[in-house]
């Protein structure tokens, strides 16, 4: 039987992003989670540590759960959004970045260098627009919540998908109009299982034990987090069928912006990426331009999410 | 569930076994960023890199068919770099008729394409060595000294120790599915797909609230044998000058690839 559980095939091994790119989406996952590690620490933490660290084996044993849809082929779940909607959104991003980063270190399961960009792809944005939109019906009727928790779950894998496509394209391997389509079109179709497994154990732990999602889940977030699921979604939504339909016109415009260098006439052959005009291209300038690139980002984030913070609730 | 299931640790006694886990973590993820750095089509360096890498196994008296078919795992992506193939311009080399488009392969596309599996291959094992000597409490220690924060290591540790106990228990899950779905040869079992999802639903839910329940229990368990917050190796994890001589030469070695591929 095979153990290995590797159902969604999100995980980039290295080799396949380059510097800039690995950098500035590390920058953002170490960023993301500084945060999340920040808001639970205190007298809860030690508590919440055991707890967290079960629910990471939890997710990742969950991830083995299958159903048989058709032909051979079975849904799964990735578990980013159910792990935000009944923990929260910081310890499920906690969670999740343990999951993915014992996947990479312990079965070479995703790179170690783009461990980063991973854990960003299925940890930080699947939390994210899980919990944000699955908030966005607090309050509401059980069946209410659970559509929120569907339309959650399936939005949460088909931007994980978007992401790892776009890195991709940035990175130079591949070509924006053939992955952008393909990597959607399969992880539509595999947010579909997610979101039906992730509504019926929903429902079920709603059935039996649902003081357990009052504790955890729903007391953690605010009304920020629906802006930033609802924010991440439409990015998506908006931009994923322009990038499918309309790579070239993508292309041009990076190119005019002086941000993809699909350099042919390079002094020798490098990944075509960031560079930095005055430092020429270089592995050098690759790297500057990265990290430049992180900093604005990261910048840029830091802002935004101390906007949304919500005091503490002890 | 055997540790080995999971556990690609190799028990042994070789150099690189001995070697502090810091430095291998620092060795492996230099030698993957220098992998990264390395030029398309610089093939010299590249057997340069992967003599460093055979050097690596030998000394952790690893088997080489143990790396190689352990680095098969990161294949499935290769996919995503095949349209590197048809899309760099180049001398064109066959064209191919997907349909209404042609696909034309070119030498540069091809190189890319090559340069790419071969770097992710390279990386992928020593990734593996890593693993393979290091074993994995050590692991985590190891991020802990490079300055992973706290919370997240004491995370990665509890969920490696329930990894086992919670994975038995989802196969227990399957496998009691399995014995009560009966199905004519040639269908599936169970009603509409709706039903099969609800039912891996549940399942899902169920281990979720036994692992949330059993959280609270094992807390207490730890607190009653002295747990204090963090969990500690046997290991002393001190850097000696041995640790300190081995990881120079490391890294010189690693530097060698990069030069071969700047002087070209």
């Amino acid at each position: 039987m095979k153990i290995l559980p590797r159902p969604i095939p999100l995980h980039i091994p290295d080799g396949f992003l380059n510097i800039g790119v690995s950098l500035v989406f590390w920058a953002l996952a170490i960023l993301l989670v500084g945060f999340a590690v920040r808001r639970t620490q205190g007298e809860l933490a030690e508590r919440q540590i055991p707890l967290m660290g079960i629910m990471a084996a939890f997710i990742f044993a969950a991830q083995m759960i299958n159903f048989p849809i058709a032909g051979g082929t079975s849904g799964h779940m990735l578990g980013g959004a159910l792990a935000a909607i009944v923990l929260g959104p910081w310890a499920g991003m906690l969670v999740m970045t343990a999951v993915v980063g014992v996947q990479a270190l312990v079965f070479q399961d995703g790179g170690l260098l783009v461990m980063g960009a991973n854990i960003f792809n299925m940890g930080l944005l699947t939390a994210i627009i899980g919990y944000g939109i699955y908030r966005l019906a607090a309050g509401r009727s059980r069946n209410v919540r659970l559509g929120a928790a569907a339309v959650a779950a399936w939005l949460s894998v088909t931007a994980g998908a978007f992401a790892t496509a776009l890195q991709l394209w940035l990175s130079g391997i591949s070509a924006l109009g053939i992955v952008m389509p393909a990597m959607l079109g399969v992880h539509a179709l595999i947010g579909i299982g997610e979101a039906l497994i992730t509504v019926a154990a929903l429902s079920f732990i709603m059935r039996t034990r649902p003081d357990v999602l009052e504790a955890e889940g729903e007391a953690r977030g605010g009304w920020g987090w629906a802006v930033a699921g609802l924010l991440a979604s439409l990015t998506v939504l908006l931009f994923s069928p322009f990038a499918s339909s309309n790579p070239d016109g993508l292309e041009r415009v990076a190119a005019d912006l002086g941000f993809l260098e699909v350099g042919a006439d390079a002094a020798y052959e490098i990944l075509p990426d960031y560079v930095v005009p005055f430092l020429g291209d270089s592995a050098f300038s690759t790297i500057a331009a990265g990290m430049v690139g992180a900093l604005l980002v990261a910048g840029l984030v830091y802002f935004l999410v101390r906007m949304f913070r919500r005091p503490v609730k002890i | 569930m055997h540790i080995n299931t999971f556990d690609h640790y190799q028990t042994g006694d070789s150099l690189i076994h001995r070697l502090d886990p810091r430095v291998k973590v620092v060795v492996t993820v230099l030698f993957i960023l220098s992998n990264v750095l390395l030029p398309d089509g610089a093939w010299l360096a590249f057997l340069l890199a992967w003599g460093i890498l055979l050097v690596s196994g030998r000394l952790a008296r690893l088997p080489l068919a143990f790396l190689l078919t352990r680095a098969l795992v990161a294949l499935p992506f290769t996919l995503a770099a095949v349209t590197a193939i048809f899309s760099i311009p180049g001398e064109p080399l066959l064209a191919v008729k997907a349909g209404p488009w042609v696909l034309v392969a070119t030498d540069n596309g091809l190189n890319r394409f090559l340069s790419i599996l071969f770097r992710s291959w390279m990386s992928v094992q020593m990734a593996i060595v890593l693993t393979a000597t290091t074993q994995f409490p050590d692991l985590v220690h190891a991020l802990r000294h490079l300055r992973i924060p706290r919370i997240l290591t004491a995370i990665i540790s509890f969920m490696y120790r329930y990894l086992f106990v919670l994975s038995d228990e989802v196969l227990r899950l399957l496998r009691a599915r399995e014995a009560r779905s009966a199905r004519l040869p040639g269908s599936k079992a169970g009603g509409s797909v709706l039903w099969r999802a609800k039912i891996a639903g549940n399942m899902a839910g169920q281990l979720f609230l036994r692992s949330y329940e059993r959280s609270d229990r094992v807390y207490n368990a730890m607190l009653a044998r002295g747990y204090r917050g963090v969990l500690l190796t046997m290991n002393p994890h001190i850097l000696t000058a041995r640790d300190w001589q081995i990881g120079v030469v490391a890294l010189l070695l690693i530097a060698l690839p990069q030069l071969v591929a700047r002087i070209n």
